[in-house]
């Protein structure tokens, strides 16, 4: 069943870029909305710092994902029954929702598990192009001996290792573009880097640990220059700042849904309706067909090229209650909160001796995270020390171990806001840090 | 301070995490036969190669390179320390116990008599999370003597 398009709204994420940011009592108003922030750790209460790596769920998104299993749970585009037709708009109705906040047109909105799913679905199927499925509209997307895949230096490993993967299947070339000591990419050397043996552009918007925020439409002019494709991992921008795919002008683009206040196990690639109507399939099998024979197939156009087997119908819906609580709120204001966040981070940790925070300086823009390395005492003690007053980070090489091999370490401490963090969680974690080399007796 | 970090991080285990009896990793230059074993914790990194020999049925020589935090650390040095110069048999039953007692959830006390400053570790077992940092050391170890003995 094709998917019926929704026109693309003016303001999808809310109130404009002149909005105020969020103030702290809206913030306590918010928290309000998120059961789990009220609760206590180790007879602490809970500082959760760690929605880099999976944020908290509003009440909204989790009756979201109660109210289809109690009213509409049926199987979707099958089926002529009334709770089917139901549980059909429900789900694509999430497909619109999700769409509109990413500026997005529906069909150009492919369900995915996650973000890693998405990159997979995108590499598997440059290798399957590059095997002649898809015909003659497919061979844009074929790769072998002699092409290029270029990232960068501060990928996440999900945004690395399928591009190596695919780099062996197909003899291509993998190349990065470096960081700076400042943790900026060295454009310059993207410049070199991004020739015309490039097939694609694959960098992160926002980095997941050094907060970095990267010229998109520079490394697109270098690669759209060249005719390469581009994907950009927008896991740590979608949920934190406005995205509009439009205005970046990515072919590509992933998320996770449960860093954006949606549930696990549903995610988004959206791709250019000309690309994915032209690219091969990664997954088969059920949903995605138009007409079978005991030899063939062919295939129905995006999304639902791509959305083989049953779908994650639930956690689409929840997913959906996610970006419409986060446009109501306003992307604008959530970023200009999190730019507070992020700054006090940098200058309270910056200001703690031994402590050497990654990325870009006091001053210079970032998300609202952190990473930091405390001098004598290893990410996983200072993770635990914090622990135990109630305070939630994430420690280790946060799936970026090449990133942290470049600044000679192997793991640091990662500190991470969102819309509900408040600045007196940000303090409390500051004045904790500065009692951790004293606990262990580092000098 | 809490209880709770106290007993995770006893005074032994943060002194032990700093002065790291056993490393560097040296040649084995005894008169019977080395086995040498590299460890890592994909979750945080943390890695050890230990080094040990087995001379006449008796563990000697036991030297180790570490990357990591203070509990795979500490227990690194600590095992150093208890080993050294025992029965091969008896070290083997003494990792058999220790990973007892950090698989224990708490359940085990350590007894001070067998492990020594190893029991100073028990407090590590009601922190799951912790507990492969703990034993790092003590599988390269088993591991070792299993190489030395092929």
């Amino acid at each position: 069943m094709p998917v019926v398009e929704t026109p693309v709204t003016l303001t999808p994420t809310g109130p404009g870029p002149t909005a105020a940011g969020l103030t702290d009592a809206e913030v306590h108003r918010i928290r309000n909305d998120f059961p789990i922030l009220g609760t206590e750790v180790n007879g602490k209460p809970l500082i959760y710092l760690d929605s880099g790596a999976t944020s908290q769920n509003p009440l909204s998104v989790m009756e979201a994902e109660q109210e289809f299993y109690e009213q509409r749970n049926a199987a979707v585009h099958r089926g002529a029954h009334s709770l089917a037709v139901d549980a059909t708009d429900a789900y694509e109705d999430a497909r619109a929702a999700v769409a509109r906040f990413i500026g997005a047109r529906t069909s150009e909105l492919v369900w995915t598990s996650n973000a890693t799913e998405g990159i997979n679905l995108v590499a598997y199927a440059m290798s399957n192009a590059t095997l002649g499925r898809g015909g003659e509209a497919a061979r844009r997307f074929a790769i072998g001996p002699g092409d290029r895949i270029v990232v960068t230096e501060m990928e996440h490993h999900a945004n690395l290792i399928p591009w190596q993967e695919l780099a062996a299947r197909t003899g291509a070339e993998l190349r990065f573009i470096p960081v700076d000591d400042d943790g900026t990419l060295r454009l310059d050397d993207a410049a070199a880097l991004i020739t015309p043996a490039t097939k694609i552009v694959a960098f992160s918007h926002a980095s997941n640990v050094l907060g970095t925020i990267n010229p998109v439409s520079e490394i697109v002019q270098l690669a759209q220059a060249v005719g390469a494709l581009t994907l950009l991992d927008a896991c740590q921008s979608v949920p934190h700042l406005p995205v509009d795919v439009k205005a970046l002008g990515v072919d590509f683009l992933v998320f996770s849904g449960h860093k954006m206040l949606g549930p696990t196990g549903i995610g988004a690639l959206y791709g250019r309706a000309e690309l994915l109507n032209a690219m091969p399939p990664f997954l088969t099998g059920g949903s995605m067909i138009t007409t079978v024979t005991m030899e063939r197939a062919e295939y129905l156009p995006s999304p639902n090229r791509f959305e083989a087997g049953t779908q994650r119908i639930s956690q689409a819906i929840a997913l959906g209650a996610a970006a419409n609580y986060l446009a109501e709120t306003g992307m604008h204001r959530i970023e200009a909160w999190e730019a507070t966040l992020g700054a006090r981070l940098v200058a309270g940790l910056e200001a703690v001796p031994g402590i050497r925070v990654l990325g870009p300086g006091a001053g210079l823009p970032r998300i609202g995270l952190a990473a930091f390395d405390v001098e004598g005492v290893h990410a996983h003690d200072v993770g635990q020390f914090l622990d135990d007053k109630g305070i939630a980070v994430r420690v280790g090489h946060h799936c970026a171990q090449p990133l942290h091999r470049r600044f000679g370490i192997t793991a640091t401490t990662r500190a991470s806001t969102y819309l509900y963090t408040t600045t007196d969680e940000v303090d409390a974690f500051l004045d904790a840090v500065a009692q951790v080399r004293p606990f262990f007796g580092a000098h | 301070m809490s209880t709770g970090l106290e007993q995770l991080y006893q005074q032994i285990i943060l002194d032990h995490a700093k002065v790291r009896h056993g490393s560097p990793l040296r040649e084995y230059d005894g008169g019977g036969r080395a086995g040498e074993s590299h460890q890592l914790n994909p979750v945080c990194g943390d890695e050890i190669t230990l080094r040990a020999g087995v001379d006449e049925g008796t563990v000697t020589a036991v030297s180790w390179d570490g990357a990591g935090c203070a509990i795979s650390m500490a227990s690194a040095s600590v095992l150093t320390d208890l080993v050294q110069g025992l029965p091969r048999d008896e070290v083997i039953a003494l990792v058999d116990s220790f990973r007892e007692v950090m698989r224990s959830r708490g359940r085990i006390e350590a007894d001070e008599e067998v492990l020594g400053d190893a029991a100073a570790f028990s407090g590590v077992s009601r922190f799951p999370a912790r507990v492969k940092c703990a034993m790092l050391a003590w599988v390269a170890l088993e591991e070792s003597l299993l190489a030395a003995n092929s």
